[in-house]
């Protein structure tokens, strides 16, 4: 291990981890607007030029706040909840490669083999904030929320993790890097005959990754607990679920966290999917630190529009009834993901190599 | 009434119904009592009618004689009536045998409009600021027997505004409507004819004789029965507008009498004092002197919260701390060197559980402060103690009260008592020289108002006023009747029993009483004159408990003595005569009042 | 009693759902679309942008004392609008005007008058129950202040939003 690698790595994550933060408060900025405009409203745009500056008066309204702690709550899980909720989806953008390279150092903090198994190892955890927040606050609600947050997770990590399989199916390795690499030289997955329009066999597989993509997609809305499945936080039924006791900013770590998991997700979808930091036409990092930095921008542009289609997705539809999402989590997308896998595999067996 | 000789009974018919009245009752009241009502403004049943008004008209009629001088009957087998063409006024009519009545014909309806119209035609229409507005028959007949529209396009009758009739009334001559309640309740009631009427025509107006004033003590009467706004009391006058009184029935404790009142509050501010009509005490009646002695519950020297002495100075303290600290002291003196002076003005409640207190602590001396003052015939007492009964009853002392006064002071003077215990009472009264009470090495004050006195205690504890509490009290004929609370008491002052009651149990550690009715079931199971009684039983209007025998004026030797202990106390003392003072004028004396309030004197 | 709401029965095609989120979709992203270019303007930016030159008659803000044309301040401290007024927002002290005063046959005026205007809710009870027409709702409605005495408006305020009424009933001129 040199120092190069150290110094380097510590400056992808200080760096990535700034642009993380920042897009966390960016987004629920743009949340407001994006919900604001789909109401025909105009949002927040007091704060600063267009109210830009309004996640910075939001953060000193949430310091500024009481740190109040119900005197019935566990305290020590009470205040350990919301760090738990935050830190899974923080630690696992480290392992989704943001770009191609700059300077030849690999724009990725963790190139690990293991790369997808990582990132649903460590983004299941994030249920733990939540269920131990619910269950610490020692109030009815939050209590509600954690139990539903928890059989919401169980029941579509199944999904998402099926609904993957086709991409390492034709990958044939975990690592992210591979992925990207794979989707560039063979198309993205979401549309892998692009540039290839005469394949009939590209065109074949673009059924099962599309259904492959939709499923992850609804995953991933239900793992972050984004409408049309925040059914653990809702604010009707449940007071707003397991942050209902949280004030100041142990709230804001919960809000953060959620942000922080809606940004991975987007990573996760854009890395599988949509090639990472590829763009067709634009070389990668060797060819000139210009492209390095362009390659960046690529990937959280195409990660800010995966987003702007999660915010869109909530103002748009009305949250499912318990029942509803526990029938299409386990009778219809697991199903559905499970056939996709032999329908790709049997394109795999059969047709040429793709 | 089985004793006395069978009243003559009258058949009368009202309204098509026959019902049967004795003789001497009036018309107006004979249809009251079987719920017919005929509006009225001149007849107030306690006084004469002189029928001026004409707000009662009916028509009357007679049963149609036969030329056998019998009552010809119809085929209902009933005597057929010979109506009267012209309508009668129903209040100066007493009933007689087979008269008819009829209150809601249309002639009778077409009189009561005239009526009206008549009464309103210079009657200012000033509601708004008239004091009378919300309680004034005028109003309320207006809407009930009047027009909507006047016809009265003239200009009304100018007459004097705001004339002082009296220090206390203040009459308004355009709002008068010439019903001569007034002129008859100071014939009749107060036997001080000073109003009358001047002038003829829609030109009359009420005034007081040449060189006369309505000053006697109970001109505010007159405002009571005034129905509509014209005699205003100068005290209440655009103080508070009726209709946000809250009204609470108590009895007033300015003498022995115990007139029964109903005292008008709002945010716990005392704005007025009414009689309230109970025929066995005070009629529908009470006097200035007691309806305007409230004053005093809201001055500037009232005590506010309880302190004690440390270091030679009187530092406020929490009520705790005052009660134990008065426990203190009491438990560390014998019973030999403590003497409790009690008040006329406490309840019985609060009696007893001094009683209680004096007993468990062993003392014997203990005694009121008598307080006499001129009397009259009509209500006013000369005891102006309103509870002296209730003291005799429970405190169960032999003599006269006020006889061991004297000794008490000349205890204290000796320094054979050490602590004093004064209750509601001034101990500047029992002769004693503030040097005299600085000396004591105890002495402990329940009070309302700040004197000297009080500012010579070791423990000084904040009680309430007659307002501001419950409890019974006995008046001078022996009826226990109830004092209810119309006020919050101010400050940290607390109800005089609770502090009575903290201050027992610190002594004897008990604690079986909670609640006021608690006390009042301990005197029932201890006075026989209590026995099945309870604070709801005795009632709004009160129960008699003690028989004539039992009353003290039967008694002229206590008088006797009550006034030699008076004497004794006089000559040893010059003092202002302030409650003369107050009676005679006493919407004036209402700052002294303190002194007054806690002056024993005739 | 459970009622049973029949529910539509769907064909297969309508129970794919996805045309339906589709419609949904496109639907919000045409408003979306529309007000972000300035297409669809329905908000109104407060304090640069007012309706004051566009209130209604009707309009009820804040009430108000109105002295009359002889400068004289109609109210007569009867404390009906103290009594209807259903926040107890009114709060009335009343005074005797003094015999000498040229307006001394109304006897009456309030000494003290204060409306909490964190307590009133604009009904307009007070209008409609004054006798003497003395109190009236007014436009205002931007009503602050920085402590809770500062929202309490006091006689002096209360004349001032009144203003002079000209052309109501003059009960107590000088003829009368």
């Amino acid at each position: 291990m040199d120092w190069f690698f150290i110094i380097t790595s510590l400056l992808k994550i200080t760096i990535l981890l700034g642009v993380i933060l920042f897009m966390v408060s960016y987004a629920v900025y743009a949340e407001r607007r994006v919900s604001a405009f789909i109401q025909d409203r105009l949002g927040p745009n007091r704060v600063g030029p267009a109210g830009l500056l309004q996640p910075i008066a939001d953060m000193f309204k949430l310091l500024l706040k009481e740190d109040f702690t119900p005197r019935s709550a566990n305290t020590f899980y009470y205040s350990l909840a919301p760090g738990l909720a935050v830190a899974p989806a923080i630690i696992t953008i480290a392992v989704v490669p943001f770009g191609s390279t700059l300077f030849g150092v690999p724009m990725v903090v963790a190139d690990v083999n293991v790369g997808i198994f990582f990132v649903f190892a460590i983004s299941s955890l994030g249920v733990y904030g939540i269920v131990i927040g619910g269950w610490a606050s020692n109030s009815k609600y939050p209590f509600l929320g954690a139990i539903r947050s928890s059989a919401q997770m169980l029941s579509y990590e199944l999904s998402l993790g099926l609904a993957v399989i086709p991409v390492f199916l034709l990958v044939g390795n975990l690592r992210l890097t591979s992925v990207v690499r794979y989707q560039i030289e063979h198309g993205w997955f979401i549309a892998a005959f692009v540039g290839d329009w005469m394949n009939p066999w590209k065109w074949l597989l673009a059924i099962p990754m599309i259904i492959s993509f939709l499923v992850f997609m609804i995953a991933i809305f239900a793992e972050t607990n984004r409408l049309p499945f925040d059914l653990p936080e809702a604010e009707q039924e449940l007071a707003g679920g397991y942050n209902t006791e949280y004030s100041s900013m142990k709230f804001a770590l919960y809000f953060l966290g959620e942000y922080a998991a809606m940004i991975t997700g987007s990573a996760v979808v854009v890395t599988l999917f949509f090639g990472g930091w590829h763009f067709p036409g634009i070389p990668d990092g060797y060819h000139g630190w210009v492209f390095g930095l362009i390659n960046i921008a690529v990937f959280f542009t195409k990660v800010a529009v995966v987003i702007f289609v999660f915010m869109w997705v909530r103002w748009t539809l009305p949250r499912f009834r318990w029942d509803q999402l526990m029938r299409l989590g386990w009778l219809f997308f697991f199903e559905i993901a499970l056939v996709n896998i032999f329908l790709v595999a049997g394109i795999l067996a059969y047709g040429p190599r793709l | 009434m089985p004793n006395e000789p069978a009243v003559q009974m009258f058949n009368v018919q009202i309204d098509g119904v026959w019902h049967r009245f004795p003789k001497g009752t009036r018309v107006i009241e004979a249809c009251e009592q079987v719920g017919v009502f005929v509006p009225r403004y001149c007849y107030h049943k306690m006084l004469s009618s002189p029928g001026n008004c004409r707000m009662c008209l009916i028509e009357m009629g007679f049963p149609r004689l036969g030329p056998d001088r019998k009552p010809e009957l119809g085929t209902d087998g009933k005597p057929i009536i010979n109506w009267m063409p012209r309508p009668q006024i129903c209040c100066a009519q007493d009933v007689a045998e087979g008269i008819a009545v009829r209150t809601d014909s249309p002639l009778v309806k077409e009189c009561q409009r005239g009526v009206m119209e008549f009464l309103l035609i210079n009657h200012p229409l000033d509601c708004p600021i008239c004091d009378q507005a919300g309680e004034c028959r005028l109003q309320e007949f207006s809407v009930d027997y009047g027009t909507s529209q006047s016809r009265f396009l003239e200009n009304k009758v100018k007459k004097p505004k705001a004339v002082q009739v009296g220090p206390r009334v203040t009459l308004d001559d355009e709002r008068c409507i010439l019903c001569s309640r007034c002129i008859r309740f100071c014939q009749e009631i107060a036997h001080d004819d000073v109003l009358g009427f001047v002038d003829r025509g829609s030109h009359t107006v009420l005034t007081a004789h040449p060189g006369k004033s309505l000053d006697n003590n109970y001109s505010l009467n007159t405002v009571d029965i005034c129905p509509v706004g014209a005699l205003t009391s100068t005290d209440f006058r655009f103080k508070m507008r009726v209709w946000f009184l809250k009204e609470t029935k108590s009895i007033c404790t300015s003498c022995a009498t115990g007139c029964n009142t109903v005292i008008g509050t709002r945010e716990d501010v005392i704005y007025r004092q009414t009689p309230r009509e109970n025929d066995d005490v005070n009629s529908c009646w009470m006097c200035d002197y007691g309806r305007l002695n409230y004053k005093y519950l809201e001055a500037e020297d009232r005590l506010l919260e309880p302190r004690i002495r440390s270091d030679g100075k009187l530092v406020p303290a929490d009520w705790p701390t005052a009660i134990g600290q008065a426990a203190l002291h009491l438990k560390q003196f014998a019973a030999s060197e403590i003497a409790i002076v009690a008040s006329g003005r406490m309840t019985n409640e609060e009696l007893w559980l001094t009683a209680q207190l004096a007993s468990s602590l062993g003392v014997k001396c203990i005694d009121i402060v008598p307080r006499r003052g001129r009397g009259d015939k009509i209500l006013l007492s000369k005891d102006r103690n309103p509870n002296t009964n209730g003291v005799r009853l429970i405190l169960g002392s032999r003599s006269a009260p006020g006889a061991k006064l004297m000794a008490i002071a000349d205890a204290v003077r000796s320094g054979e008592i050490k602590a004093l215990v004064i209750l509601k009472e001034n101990a500047m009264h029992l002769g004693l020289s503030v040097e005299e009470l600085a000396r004591l090495p105890a002495l402990i004050v329940m009070n309302i108002l700040r004197n000297a006195a009080t500012e010579k205690a070791s423990v000084v504890l904040p009680a309430c006023g007659f307002a501001e509490k419950r409890g019974s009290m006995v008046n001078g004929k022996g009826r226990l009747q109830r004092l209810n609370r119309a006020t919050r008491p101010p400050g940290n002052a607390r109800d005089d029993w609770e502090i009575l009651r903290d201050l027992l149990q610190g002594i004897d550690g008990g604690d079986s009483l909670h609640s006021i009715e608690d006390v009042f079931r301990r005197i029932r199971e201890t006075v026989p004159q209590f026995a099945g009684l309870s604070l709801s039983k005795i009632g709004d209007l009160g129960v008699h408990i003690l028989k004539i025998e039992e009353l003290p004026a039967t008694h002229p030797s206590d008088e006797e003595a009550i006034e030699q202990a008076i004497a004794v106390q006089a000559a040893r003392r010059s003092v202002r005569s302030d409650l003369d003072r107050a009676y005679a004028n006493p919407a004036e004396s209402i700052t002294r009042q303190a002194e007054a309030q806690t002056a024993p004197r005739r | 009693m459970a009622i049973t709401v029949p529910r539509p029965r769907l064909t297969w095609r309508e129970r794919w759902y996805l045309p339906t989120i589709a419609a949904g979709l496109a639907i919000t992203f045409k408003h979306f679309k529309n007000t972000l270019l300035g297409r669809t303007k329905v908000t109104m930016e407060y304090p640069e942008q007012k309706w004051d030159a566009h209130l209604p008659d009707y309009y009820r803000g804040a009430p108000a004392l109105v002295s009359d044309a002889g400068g004289r301040v109609r109210c007569v401290a009867c404390q009906l609008c103290e009594f209807i007024c259903p926040p107890r927002a009114i709060k009335i002290i009343p005074g005797e005007i003094p015999p000498g005063d040229r307006f001394a046959k109304v006897e009456k005026f309030p000494q003290e008058f204060d409306i909490d205007m964190i307590r009133c809710i604009y009904c307009g009870m007070c209008e409609e129950v004054c006798p003497e027409q003395a109190i009236f709702l007014r436009k205002d409605y931007a009503i602050t202040g920085f402590t809770r005495a500062d929202m309490v408006h006091h006689k002096e305020k209360l004349l001032e939003i009144g203003g002079v009424m000209h052309g109501v009933v003059l009960k107590w001129n000088e003829k009368k």
